[in-house]
């Protein structure tokens, strides 16, 4: 872990006055390495953005560390700013300057020599598909384009490490999905990604590896497609017309009794098998009204591993991860 | 896509001829504050000049309280001398009060929206945001001055001043309106809502209302004068009046200048620091 771009170390974080203070963070361990996209992944209040804001100097943490490329993040503030970029949940643009002015300010800011912060505008403008609209004001643009130009926003200074804080929160598919692009984009030019989200699509689509975040803590860490191993196995789903029908097929297949009209034969996700299954189903001359392989999903393993859904608010401080994992085992075995 | 690469290991360079993003000297550093300072004065202008509400407060407002003082309320006064000679200054310090209310709400929703955690997040000052409000206002204030001078000009206001009074006076609202324009920026940090930066102006506008910009002090009953006489905005007033009309008879004018000045430089180091603290804490 030696070389990991930003490493965070038993990060602890209180909000609230002295008597009544939330633990936030309880001990938050990460690593994102170059060229990676690391996924923080959990439902609103397990503190993502809180993380985020500790790594992009915003915060200090009350107690453990955090660097980026070996600079601290407290004591060497100044030296981790150039390295990164933020694009926080809310849109840092003003609505009243004009496209190009927004990212005009910022080249500036970004301290770009004078002549070169046009060419970088019309670059960038180019790159996230923004030249349409460059003359527009930002409040007359759609959310999912003023998106886009907040994350042009924060590259004006072409960064190590983008931080995203749930970037494609409160947009419509097709915007999501042209977020997803240029981000895309951005991290096959060589950026590093650090990324909140509550969606295990977005996880799921942009991340190398994804850390399932609940009550301050990093519950479960891995690639999407080991998560989803994690906590089980892919299988063929078939919905019948009748219990009686379902029961049959159950039969053929060599499945425990069970009861209602839909049947789960698990499989080891490889073609050979599923074929085998469907064939033995097909075998029985019963007619199934829908059918479908059903790959275990990212929801799947955060409520397994977490103990609740995404859509869930986060534990209250004090409980343990320890405990949401016992429930865990209570649930799944259920 | 070379658009969207990250900086190579060496970066180009960039005014201050070092690393780009990270001025080594203190110089440099000193020089991208500087930029960065002019970069957030545009903008904050900018913002500004295209908000319906501040331009209203910046060139309408003024000239509708000027002829409302002069034509409503000047008939009944009684200052020994053409009204609107009397009230021009005090409208203008009034006015400057309205600016002020702008200017804080400018810098409450740049410190409740995105944009505050993204300039924290780069590689520059962020104070130099509420510098940039300042500079805008003190340039705002200083297009609404003489709009309402024009005006009062117009319908009769008749100074008897030299150049050198009239950049006196000039200087002296302008340092007003800086004083005025930190503890704007003071309250737009501290407070957590457009409402509550809304409610400066209160506090603004009863400056000037209970001083001599409006009334002589010694038509108000005594316990009244008494903070009349001791605000900051009387001596400004009295300092602005003298330079431009003459001084009321048995008035210092050195003496009430620099009082004025003494004032707005104390009370704009003051919340200056207050805003620079505010910003620092509030996270």
């Amino acid at each position: 872990m030696t070389d990991a771009l930003v490493l965070a170390e038993g990060l602890r974080k209180d909000f609230g006055p002295p008597r009544r203070r939330v633990r936030v963070l309880d001990g938050v361990d990460l690593a994102l390495h170059r060229g990676e996209v690391l996924a923080l992944l959990g439902p609103n209040g397990a503190g993502k953005t809180t993380t985020v804001r500790i790594l992009t100097t915003l915060l200090r943490p009350d107690g453990g560390r955090a660097t980026v490329a070996g600079h601290d993040v407290v004591r060497d503030a100044a030296r981790v700013r150039p390295l990164i970029s933020l694009t926080g949940q809310q849109v840092a643009l003003d609505l009243k300057q004009s496209v190009r002015e927004n990212l005009t300010m910022m080249g500036r800011l970004a301290h770009l020599p004078r002549r070169a912060v046009r060419g970088r505008v019309d670059e960038l403008l180019a790159a996230f598909d923004l030249a349409g609209v460059a003359d527009r004001r930002a409040a007359t643009c759609s959310g999912g384009t003023r998106r886009r130009l907040d994350l042009a926003a924060g590259l004006l200074t072409r960064p190590q490490v983008l931080f995203l804080d749930e970037p494609t929160t409160g947009l419509d598919p097709r915007s999501r999905q042209a977020v997803w692009e240029v981000v895309r984009d951005v991290v096959a030019a060589g950026t590093s990604l650090f990324l909140t989200t509550q969606y295990l699509e977005e996880a799921d689509r942009l991340a190398d590896r994804v850390a399932l975040v609940d009550g301050g803590r990093v519950a479960a860490e891995g690639t999407p497609a080991a998560l989803k191993r994690q906590v089980g196995e892919a299988s063929v789903e078939l919905d019948l017309a009748t219990a009686a029908d379902a029961d049959r097929v159950r039969g053929a297949l060599g499945l425990p009794a069970a009861e209602g009209a839909r049947v789960l034969a698990p499989t080891d996700g490889s073609l050979a098998h599923a074929r085998a299954v469907l064939d033995a189903a097909a075998a029985t001359g019963v007619v199934p009204t829908a059918w479908t392989v059903r790959q275990p999903t990212l929801d799947d393993a955060f409520l397994a591993l977490t103990g609740h859904r995404t859509g869930a608010a986060g534990r209250p401080a004090g409980q343990s991860a320890g405990q949401s994992a016992d429930l865990t085992a209570k649930e799944v075995a259920a | 896509m070379t658009a969207l690469a990250p900086s190579p290991a060496s970066p180009p360079t960039s005014r201050a001829g070092v690393r780009a993003n990270a001025p080594a000297s203190a110089l440099g550093r000193a020089g991208d504050a500087l930029a960065d300072v002019v970069t957030m004065s545009g903008r904050a202008l900018r913002l500004a000049r295209r908000d319906l509400d501040s331009v209203i407060t910046a060139a309408v407002l003024p000239v509708a309280i000027l002829l409302l003082f002069t034509y409503v309320f000047g008939g009944a006064m009684d200052v020994g001398g053409a009204y609107v000679t009397y009230a021009t200054p005090g409208i203008i310090l009034l006015c400057a009060g309205f600016g002020a209310a702008s200017t804080a709400m400018a810098v409450e929703h740049d410190m409740s929206g995105g944009m505050v955690d993204r300039l924290r997040s780069m590689p520059m000052a962020p104070w130099t945001m509420l510098t940039g409000h300042v500079a805008a206002s003190l340039v705002k204030n200083l297009l609404t001055t003489a709009i309402v001078f024009g005006v009062a000009v117009a319908i009769g206001f008749r100074p008897d001043a030299s150049l050198l009074d009239w950049l006196g006076a000039v200087g002296l609202l302008l340092l007003f309106v800086h004083a005025i324009s930190w503890s704007a920026a003071f309250v737009g940090v501290l407070v957590r809502s457009p409402d509550a930066a809304n409610g400066f102006t209160f506090f603004v506008m009863f400056l000037p209302y209970v001083s001599s910009a409006f009334v002589p002090v010694d038509t108000m009953p005594t316990w009244l004068r008494g903070f009349a006489e001791h605000q900051p905005v009387t001596p400004v007033i009295e300092a602005v009046r003298s330079l431009l009309v003459g001084a009321a008879p048995g008035t210092d004018v050195g003496a009430t200048a620099l009082l004025a000045v003494a004032w707005c430089v104390g009370l704009a180091l003051v919340f200056a620091v207050a805003a620079a603290w505010g910003f620092r804490r509030r996270r």
